[in-house]
């Protein structure tokens, strides 16, 4: 089908391109880029409906299609989350939920937020969409291999939502998995449950892959003309470095899966020592439980920095825009999140506290731990200093980002409690563990989806959302969510343990017993707020204030490109040329507040502006 | 040696020069296909798989209560009368190795537009490949005839039937998927897709011979897996 390609010849005219923008007085090599290392992509246009929207090449339509699935399943992974409030908070209307339903869905909430909706999202969404348009890149590198990424988590997610319908449902073991339970009688799902529960995740990693390759190699080797390393908008950063992570932890949560697999099916004892099951042996001897929480944990907390440095990367643009300044620190920022992207391998064991290893080994942990706090304590002083005499623009996007700022500081001084082995044996599984990761991991990278949303909306569909309803929808977020998560720092100081499907009539609990009535209301309050997003997406696709073309006035190429919203090949004839960091804001001299990525130096001759 | 020059690109001397180079627009890795740039990094992550079951295993079997077989009895043949430690692993190890000389040949000839040699050479790797999948099935059948099962061992621990079973299966499962590519790209040489840069199947990519290098590189790592695979079951 060769009429199907579009063989750019564009080499030769952007190559004659470089000799400036034609104002007279310019010195030619002023604005000289040099030319072209790598012939420009032909890319498979799709012509009818199946291949233009269901398998297609496209990364945006490929991104968008990730994004609605990960909302989908991340609702219901909110549905399931209001069970478990309705249970804690008010039993007696519950009384349709057994413990083991309750089980279950803490399980499934855990592993959908996580892998199945942050993750996706932030990767294969915001990574498919952002990462060839801010690079200068035509499309990913492999768009075929790059749909059935796409594809393959979507059969992930299917396998994932086919365990609810399976005898005995889907596993109650808990998010983290942990052998012998998991796979013994006694644990809600512990048949079929579990088994789709591993192949789910294997197929997740297998699909992961092939878009981590992708999004890799596009910003290694596919970049445009003049975009160095250093002149990466942060949010290319971001996903970049939190992709290699993916690409080195993924394996260890496939070759759990697979051995736990096998442990399920084939009866071997990689995980399981000799053990009773209602009172009679079983086949089991001589494995080792705690080697499946270093494999599940070396994977495991790599994830947490895998749904964080992408928000890091996405946060620093939002801010940057909004608040019309430079990033402070863009190389510190830089060098912050591979820094935290490296060290995330090496703190693994601070989640196995209580495990029984040896406490050398937590010693060593809770080191390395609070050294990560350094990187990510320069990082937010950075984001401060960045908004610090900005002309800071206070929209629905700009309280996003500054309720992700204070979120993430409320998380990351906890977490400085809990990574120290002596404060965390005793709060370990208790209420304070869980509004110290869902303040992290949860609502703070949330905060940093909706601001990205409500900033890049405009670019995917053409029309503003409204401002209106988006700051309503941030104030009941907002709120909400620290009168969920903060009472439970209290509950967990007085010890009330996570995971209980009810308090019973433990006396030091009657003071829990209001205030969990409170926190279910409000989560199911700030639920309830999550469909303002949505219906706000819904009406403004039709009826939003058209955007036109950069409506925000931003300097990175996405909002560069020849139509908006982009087509396929996102920049028309000829891919854009940069010549300056993404970040060039209120430059003094300059006639506008800002500078594309794309205007040459000999057209902003006058202005005092950073050699980048 | 002068200072390499790819596609218009003058490399800096120095480490700064270094950073200069790896940061500068474009590309990272200067005259790098993106397919093989691809590989690397994927063969990295593999890297990662296969140390996580290496790793596991020794853990399993520095764990164990009972134990361990010995693998020269284990995995010994007996021959014309006379017990051989070893001999079909080294048979096996022999003939994968010597595969990864020809992938490397054909290569060589592939960059020479030698289409002939190259696709022969190509083939003949494949039926390494193939030799080696049916001597590890003649293996797998043996110890299944002597009673080693995943979940149960005759000689010792019962963990050893299901990292051995496990390890080389995966192992086996990435040398068979080398194979077909093999025949796949086998075919494509002997039709000239690559003299004649045609687009392959499933991508707008056109025909290059460095795809086969690109093969070369995951069949070379198959390879350097079964050395540690080989070095941790059949020695320790």
């Amino acid at each position: 089908m060769p009429e199907d390609f579009n063989d750019n010849k564009t080499i030769q005219a952007q190559s004659s391109e470089t000799m400036g923008g034609g104002g007279g007085a310019v010195t030619p090599d002023k604005d000289y880029v040099r030319p072209a290392e790598v012939s420009d992509q032909d890319l498979y246009h799709g012509h009818s409906f199946i291949t233009k929207w269901v398998f297609c090449q496209d990364a945006k339509v490929i991104g968008v299609q990730y994004f609605l699935l990960a909302t989908f399943t991340g609702i219901v992974g909110l549905i399931l989350s209001w069970l478990m409030r309705l249970q804690l908070g008010f039993p007696e209307l519950a009384s349709f939920m057994t413990a083991e339903h309750y089980y279950q869905f803490v399980t499934m909430h855990g592993m959908i937020m996580v892998v199945y909706f942050l993750t996706a999202l932030f990767l294969g969404g915001f990574g498919n969409y952002l990462i060839p348009l801010m690079c200068g890149a035509r499309d990913m590198v492999f768009p075929y291999v790059n749909m059935i990424s796409f594809w393959m988590f979507f059969v992930a997610v299917g396998v994932l939502m086919a365990s609810f319908f399976v005898p005995g449902g889907p596993t109650g073991s808990g998010w983290t998995l942990y052998p012998p339970q998991a796979i013994l009688e006694g644990t809600p799902g512990s048949g079929m449950g579990i088994i789709l529960m591993l192949v789910s995740l294997a197929l997740f990693v297998i699909g992961f892959t092939m878009g981590g390759l992708n999004y890799l190699i596009t910003v290694l080797q596919a970049r445009t003309r003049g975009m160095t390393l250093m002149r990466m908008p942060l949010t290319v950063w971001g996903i970049f470095t939190a992709t290699v992570l993916a690409m080195l932890a993924f394996p260890a949560l496939l070759v759990s899966a697979i051995m736990m697999t096998l442990d399920k099916i084939l009866g071997t004892s990689f995980f399981m020592p000799t053990i009773l099951q209602a009172g009679e042996v079983l086949d089991y001897s001589g494995g080792s439980p705690i080697l499946f929480q270093h494999l599940f944990w070396f994977f495991g907390h790599p994830e947490v920095y895998i749904v964080a440095l992408p928000a890091f990367g996405i946060v620093s643009d939002l801010i940057s825009v909004h608040s019309r300044k430079n990033i402070f620190g863009y190389r510190m920022m830089v060098w912050a999140i591979v820094g935290i992207g490296a060290l995330s391998f090496f703190v693994w064991a601070h989640h196995m506290y209580v495990s029984g290893m040896n406490p050398w080994f937590g010693f060593f942990f809770a080191t390395t731990t609070l050294i990560i706090a350094v990187p990510t304590a320069m990082k937010v002083y950075n984001w401060i200093l960045t908004l610090w005499r900005g002309n800071i623009r206070i929209n629905t996007v700009m309280l996003w980002c500054l309720g992700f700022i204070v979120t993430f500081v409320n998380g990351g001084i906890t977490g400085i409690f809990l990574g120290n082995v002596t404060v965390d044996v005793p709060l370990s599984d208790t209420y304070f563990v869980i509004a110290h990761f869902h303040m992290v991991m949860g609502i703070a990278p949330l905060m940093v989806i909706m601001g990205a949303v409500y900033h890049w909306f405009p670019l995917v569909a053409g029309r503003m959302l409204s401002e209106k309803l988006g700051k309503w929808h941030f104030w009941f977020t907002f709120l909400g969510a620290y009168s969920i998560y903060f009472p439970m720092h209290y509950l967990g100081f007085i010890g009330v343990p996570r995971r209980y499907f009810e308090m019973y009539d433990s006396p030091y609990i009657t003071s829990a017993v209001g205030m969990n009535e409170f926190i279910s209301t409000a989560a199911f309050i700030v639920g309830a707020a999550q469909f303002i997003l949505i219906y706000n997406i819904i009406v403004s696709l039709k009826m939003g204030k058209p955007a036109g073309k950069n409506p925000w006035k931003a300097n990175s190429l996405e909002w560069h490109t020849s139509t908006v919203p982009p087509e396929h090949g996102n920049f028309g004839d000829k891919l854009p040329v940069v010549h300056r960091w993404p970040y060039d804001f209120s430059v003094p001299g300059a006639k506008e507040d800002f500078i594309p990525q794309t205007t040459p130096p000999s057209e902003v001759i006058h202005t005092k502006i950073e050699k980048t | 040696m002068s200072d390499p020059k790819i596609e218009g690109y003058e490399f800096k001397p120095g480490f700064r020069g270094m950073a200069d180079d790896t940061g500068s627009d474009q590309t990272m890795f200067k005259g790098v296909h993106w397919g093989k740039a691809m590989m690397w990094i994927f063969l990295l992550s593999d890297t990662f798989v296969f140390s996580c079951f290496l790793i596991s295993y020794m853990k399993g079997r520095g764990s164990t209560p009972v134990e361990w077989p010995n693998a020269s009895e284990v995995f010994g043949l007996h021959v014309f009368g006379v017990e051989v430690p070893l001999l079909l692993i080294a048979i096996m190890t022999f003939v994968l190795i010597t595969s990864s000389g020809t992938m490397a040949l054909a290569v060589k000839y592939g960059y020479e537009k030698n289409r002939k040699m190259c696709g022969w050479l190509i083939l003949a790797t494949a039926v390494g490949g193939l030799i080696f999948v049916g001597m590890q099935a003649f293996e797998w059948s043996k110890l299944i005839s002597e009673g080693v099962r995943p979940w149960e061992n005759p000689f010792g621990a019962p963990q050893f039937g299901g990292f051995f079973f496990m390890i080389t299966g995966f192992h086996g499962t990435h040398v068979s998927i080398g194979v077909i590519f093999l025949f796949i790209y086998a075919y494509k040489t002997f039709a000239g897709h690559y003299d004649e840069r045609k687009r392959g199947w499933f991508t707008t990519m056109k025909g290059d011979y460095v795809e086969i290098e690109i093969l070369g590189l995951y069949w070379h790592f198959v390879d350097l897996v079964w050395v540690f695979i080989f070095a941790f079951f059949y020695l320790w």
